[in-house]
């Protein structure tokens, strides 16, 4: 569904050309023009925005923890198009019970340590990632911190039992 | 032959490529070695540690570990009401702390909307994170400097980083950890007399910069260990995530103060340096070239600063002032509002970056209308420009590895948040 919002967005309505099933919906607030992928599309309109779209540059992997919420996981992608001095926003919802997108290290290989990071604090696995391991946490880490439902003191470490 | 092609005087980066690669592709029944190097080294300005394979003395591998200094910031701003979680922005980047005040201020505020900033508090901001600029560079280039063999800049850097902290801890009590950018303003009303003291230091500042360039540029040691060292493609260099000064040292004019201008950015006059030759050396004279441009934003700052208030008009997120407070019933609401539970911001979501020393740091703030925030996200340069390390290092010299770490310019609480 086209966001009515970015009607004039020429770098959504190109995308809604090419894949026209690919965006679920969008908004521009805040003059920030947003758009949802469905998961399945990401890596496609990704590579589609860096090779003709020029967004060169993508400034950075993060998600945001939904819970209760289904899906569950927002995973958010910061694009950049020097050239055009443009910034886009993605975005793709995961489930929990999924917990799985497509990795984007063959776009962009800066996606590389991005994924790790979100890999590390939010426990979402990125198909087709080279070297999807912790980056942050030590390797033998329980929990991904950045979880809602994670203690700021974490599990282990409970201060009530001393 | 490599020995000889490097120690005669300055050559292009991309030939001293070619001859790197022709020695790193010389098959040798060697063994090759595996050296950990940190992460308690001091080249490597924090806790960085890099697992390095080596062929005698080429580097085969670079594999950095990264993490050491992970203090779960992120996590502990969801905790925090709004305005108190700008203390823990300073301790991301603690030698750039006014620029990630500044970001997380310009990014709620984007999110609260309907906030004025005065112009005196938008260029003292500028100010300020122009003084954390040449706070960050000096001490990068005294660093880099003393990792590279030429020991005085240090003391010379160190010597006007003393003054800035001074400066700093005039405005806001604090040497390093300054909070002074709050979101509707500035923590504090600048001293009285504070015009003297920054303008006694930005008058000499440039000649002080004339002397590190002069102790650097008749340095032949310096010169030969860095002209032709650190090259990589800028495609590379962009397809890893870096910004920043590395990449203006490859000839793209990219500065977000110019790009995307914040906090009245677009009414100072000052240039991009950029060069062409994308190596350590050209790294340094863009960073030089920054200070000097620095230094010129933080006198016109100081020579035009307007008159006025240095808060936002906004009684529901500034706290009153002492007098008001405690003869206006208003003033006594909605400071006891703002001390117990915190202002609350709109639901939405901002990306806000601005131009770090070291390249687009961006914070990316969720709110979902409590007093707190729910996710704060910090694009960091430094962990973006970390990531171009196994490109700049490998089939190199070890010991040019040292010269090419330096010019990255990281800081490890930055990379780990």
């Amino acid at each position: 569904m086209f966001p009515d919002e970015l009607k004039d967005n020429s770098v959504a309505a190109a995308i809604d050309a090419r894949f026209p099933d690919a965006i679920t919906g969008g908004h521009a607030e805040r003059g920030e023009p947003t758009l949802f992928i469905a998961p399945s599309r990401i890596m496609e309109v990704c590579r589609f925005l860096k090779d003709e779209q020029a967004f060169i540059r993508l400034s950075g992997i993060t998600a945001v923890d939904w819970i209760p919420a289904d899906p569950r996981f927002e995973v958010v992608y910061l694009l950049h198009s020097l050239d055009r001095n443009l910034r886009l926003r993605l975005k793709c919802w995961v489930a929990e019970s999924e917990g799985e997108i497509d990795s984007v290290t063959c776009v962009w290989r800066s996606a590389n340590w991005y994924e790790r990071e979100v890999f590390d604090m939010f426990g979402i696995t990125f198909r087709g990632h080279p070297d999807l391991r912790r980056i942050l946490m030590p390797t033998d880490w329980e929990g991904h911190p950045l979880r809602k439902d994670y203690p700021v003191h974490g599990y282990k470490y409970s201060y009530q039992d001393e | 032959m490599r020995e000889v092609a490097l120690h005669t005087g300055s050559i292009p980066a991309a030939e001293a490529e070619q001859t790197a690669d022709a020695v790193a592709s010389v098959d040798r029944s060697s063994r090759k070695m595996t050296l950990n190097m940190g992460p308690q080294h001091p080249s490597t300005h924090g806790v960085l540690r890099i697992v390095l394979e080596l062929d005698g003395e080429t580097i085969v591998s670079a594999v950095p570990d990264i993490g050491f200094l992970h203090t779960g910031i992120e996590k502990e701003c969801e905790v925090k009401t709004w305005q108190q979680a700008v203390t823990l922005t300073d301790r991301v980047d603690y030698l750039a702390n006014l620029s990630n005040n500044l970001v997380y201020a310009l990014a709620v505020e984007k999110l609260i909307g309907d906030i004025e900033i005065p112009p005196k508090a938008q260029w003292m901001r500028v100010m300020m994170a122009e003084f954390s600029r040449l706070n960050s560079h000096l001490v990068w280039l005294g660093t880099h400097a003393l990792d590279i063999g030429a020991m005085s800049v240090f003391v010379y850097c160190f010597r006007e980083r003393e003054d800035i902290l001074r400066i700093l801890e005039m405005f806001s009590g604090q040497r390093m950890m300054t909070s002074y950018i709050r979101i509707g303003g500035l923590a504090l009303e600048p001293p009285r007399g504070w015009q003297d003291r920054v303008g006694k230091f930005i008058r000499a500042f440039p000649s002080k910069v004339d002397e590190y360039e002069e102790l650097l540029d008749t340095n032949p040691i310096w010169t030969r260990r860095t002209q032709g060292v650190g090259y990589t493609p800028l495609e590379d260099l962009l397809d890893l995530g870096v910004t920043g000064p590395m990449i203006r040292a490859a000839g793209v004019k990219w500065d977000i103060r110019k790009s995307e201008p914040y906090s009245s950015y677009d009414k100072f006059d000052f240039e991009i340096p950029t060069r062409q030759e994308n190596d350590v050396y050209a790294r340094y004279r863009v960073r030089l070239e920054e200070l000097r441009q620095s230094a010129r934003i933080i006198t016109q700052a100081l020579e035009g600063m307007p008159e006025g208030a240095w808060q936002a008009d906004a009684p529901k997120i500034v706290l009153p002032e002492r007098e008001k407070m405690k003869t206006q019933m208003e003033a006594l609401i909605y400071h006891f509002k703002i001390v117990t539970e915190g202002f609350r911001v709109p639901a939405g979501e901002v990306y806000q970056a601005v131009e770090s020393p070291r390249g687009e740091i961006g914070y990316y703030v969720v709110s979902d209308g409590t007093s707190k925030p729910y996710r704060v996200y910090m694009r960091t340069p430094s962990f973006g420009n970390l990531q171009a390390l196994p490109a700049l290092l490998e089939g190199r010299l070890l010991a040019d590895s040292i010269a090419a770490l330096g010019s990255m310019d990281f800081v490890l609480g930055d990379v780990d948040r």
